[in-house]
């Protein structure tokens, strides 16, 4: 039977508003804020570049390696690389971990204790002796990032398996099921929401980690553009970061929203 | 006639503990047994422990006292030769009707070539055929009862263990879902234990009725056989002598 389609289409206000109050946004820091050289009641350039001025830096740093050593698109580049690797391992780690702490007692009572006392140290607080471990290259940086990613993979696979509907499992007891078996056809897919919410979360924290991390320790990256900025006191540069930082940020979050969305519809049709 | 005990209680009591300290008899003294190839239904008013009781023989819960055997050994646990169908149908949202049935099949460990047509039989006797590829979320909850039922027998377990499942259904889907269930229990006549507050529904069902008294704790009062040839008439004159005196004898709520 063939449905009408209806097409879900916002007002014209509600689409209209965000970008509005961006231009706003945009055009009262450009106004507020002296040009170069220029000396008079608004906030001076050597404390905020204005917009306009950024755009110009941002086009030519496509292409201009200079000051800092490599163009935006390097920086973003290996930026992307580290954060998506480490976020890529703390799945790949933490999920697992987390779902076998939340089934198995015996995984749970050995974890348990050393992730208590592990998930209050503050990722960037493993920066010195990631340094004394991997050097300023990229391992360091993803063994950072890394941490950073783990703790919502860990907890929320591990709630996920603890908030399994209990009659779910009896009923497969009452079937015979093994403790195997009800952990993967049973105890996984009721854990599968949580462990997509995780996703992001993660992806969050590996992106924030990953400043901080570049910031003290790195030649290369966003997180380091921002600190050469600062250092030969280009607030322009400083702000390019924060841009590129933003604008990436949003693009990849976006784009495991969708994955995200794509598999949580093939399992809940 | 010569009856074979398929399952025994023996002065089954238990006791819950609610908000920590506070004990809470749910059944006594309950002693029953029921006979190979027989339908018994259990008939209490709500409250009144039947669950719990389902649970016990289930081997979900243990009993506080006394102890329950099926073909003369002790349960102690949950296992696939009792099949349980719950009083809230309990699928797997993220199955389909086949799956759902497989993975009992398979959590059972049923050898898998016999998946596909055991599960092909049991939605075929259920009346699911045509529905196989649907999700739980898309059934109305007379078929999702129904999905429970061909999971809870596809395993072939000794015994059946019903818990009120059509409670939750209009009165008239429930009449043709225990139209059903005769159909399919006449069909291999495997023993069963069927729960329900519906004194109706017990006379439609039951080749014998035992009561339990409405409040808790929950005991065992009068067991009464229904000699009336199946499919059995709601109007008909010893129906309605029967289903008065057991209601005149117990005041149900329903
Ligand atoms: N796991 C439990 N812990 C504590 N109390 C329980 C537990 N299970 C059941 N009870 C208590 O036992 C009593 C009887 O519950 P049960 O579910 O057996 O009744 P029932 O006859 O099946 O009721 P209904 O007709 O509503 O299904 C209730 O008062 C309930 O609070
Ligand atoms: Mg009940």
């Amino acid at each position: 039977m063939a449905y009408q389609t209806v097409k879900a289409r916002k007002s014209l206000k509600l689409r209209v508003l965000p970008w509005l109050s961006l231009t706003a946004v945009i055009l009262i820091w450009q106004f507020c804020v002296s040009p170069p050289g220029v000396n008079d009641w608004r906030i001076p350039g050597v404390l905020l570049a204005r917009p306009y001025d950024v755009l110009l830096l941002g086009i030519e740093k496509l292409t201009d390696v200079n000051p800092d050593g490599a163009t935006l698109l390097v920086h973003a580049w290996v930026s992307l690389q580290e954060s998506l690797s480490a976020f890529l391992l703390s799945l790949l780690v933490g999920i697992p971990l987390g779902l076998m702490m939340g089934w198995f007692g015996v995984v749970r009572g050995l974890f348990r204790p050393v992730f208590e006392m592990w998930r209050p140290i503050p990722p960037v607080a493993w920066i010195p002796l990631a340094i004394f471990w991997f050097g300023i290259g990229m391992e360091g940086k993803i063994f950072i990032i890394w941490l950073g990613g783990m703790t919502p993979c860990i907890i929320n696979a591990y709630m996920g398996v603890k908030t399994t509907n209990p009659v779910h499992i009896q009923m497969a007891r009452t079937f015979g099921a093994s403790d195997w078996k009800i952990f993967t056809s049973i105890c996984i897919p009721s854990a599968l929401p949580m462990v997509f919410g995780a996703l992001q979360i993660a992806l969050g924290n590996c992106w924030t980690t990953l400043v901080a991390a570049e910031l003290l320790a790195s030649d290369q990256g966003l997180g380091y553009l921002i600190t050469a900025g600062r250092s030969i006191g280009r607030t322009d540069i400083v702000v390019l970061g924060m841009i590129s930082l933003g604008i990436t940020g949003v693009i990849i979050s976006q784009i495991i929203y969708r994955i995200e969305a794509k598999l949580l519809a093939g399992i809940r049709r | 006639m010569n009856k074979h005990v398929k399952i025994s209680a023996e002065n089954v009591s238990k006791e819950f503990i609610q908000k920590g300290t506070q004990r809470v008899p749910v059944l006594k003294d309950i002693s029953l047994q029921v006979f190979d190839q027989e339908l018994l239904v259990v008939l209490g008013p709500g409250q009144s422990g039947k669950t719990t009781l389902l649970r016990i023989i289930a081997g979900l819960e243990k009993p506080t006292q006394g102890r329950i055997t099926l073909d003369g050994e002790e349960i102690r646990g949950p296992g696939p030769d009792r099949g349980l169908v719950f009083q809230s149908y309990m699928l797997f949202p993220w199955k389909t009707v086949e799956a759902n049935v497989r993975l009992g099949l398979e959590m059972a460990q049923v050898p898998k070539e016999k998946h596909a047509e055991t599960v092909r039989h049991y939605l075929d006797l259920v009346g699911l055929n045509g529905f196989e590829k649907y999700y739980p979320h898309q059934l109305s909850g007379g078929m999702k009862q129904r999905v429970g039922i061909a999971r809870a027998f596809s395993t072939q377990p000794k015994v059946m263990l019903m818990d009120e499942p059509f409670g939750q259904l209009d009165a008239q889907t429930r009449l043709f879902m225990e139209r059903e269930t005769e159909r399919i229990w006449l069909s291999d006549k495997r023993t069963t234990i069927f729960i329900t507050n519906n004194i109706d529904e017990a006379l439609l069902l039951g080749d014998r009725i035992v009561t339990l008294e409405g409040k808790l704790p929950g005991r065992m009062k009068k067991s009464y056989e229904v000699n009336l040839p199946r499919p059995r008439d709601p109007m008909d004159m010893e129906f309605l002598k029967l289903r008065h005196t057991i209601t005149s004898e117990q005041e149900l709520t329903l």
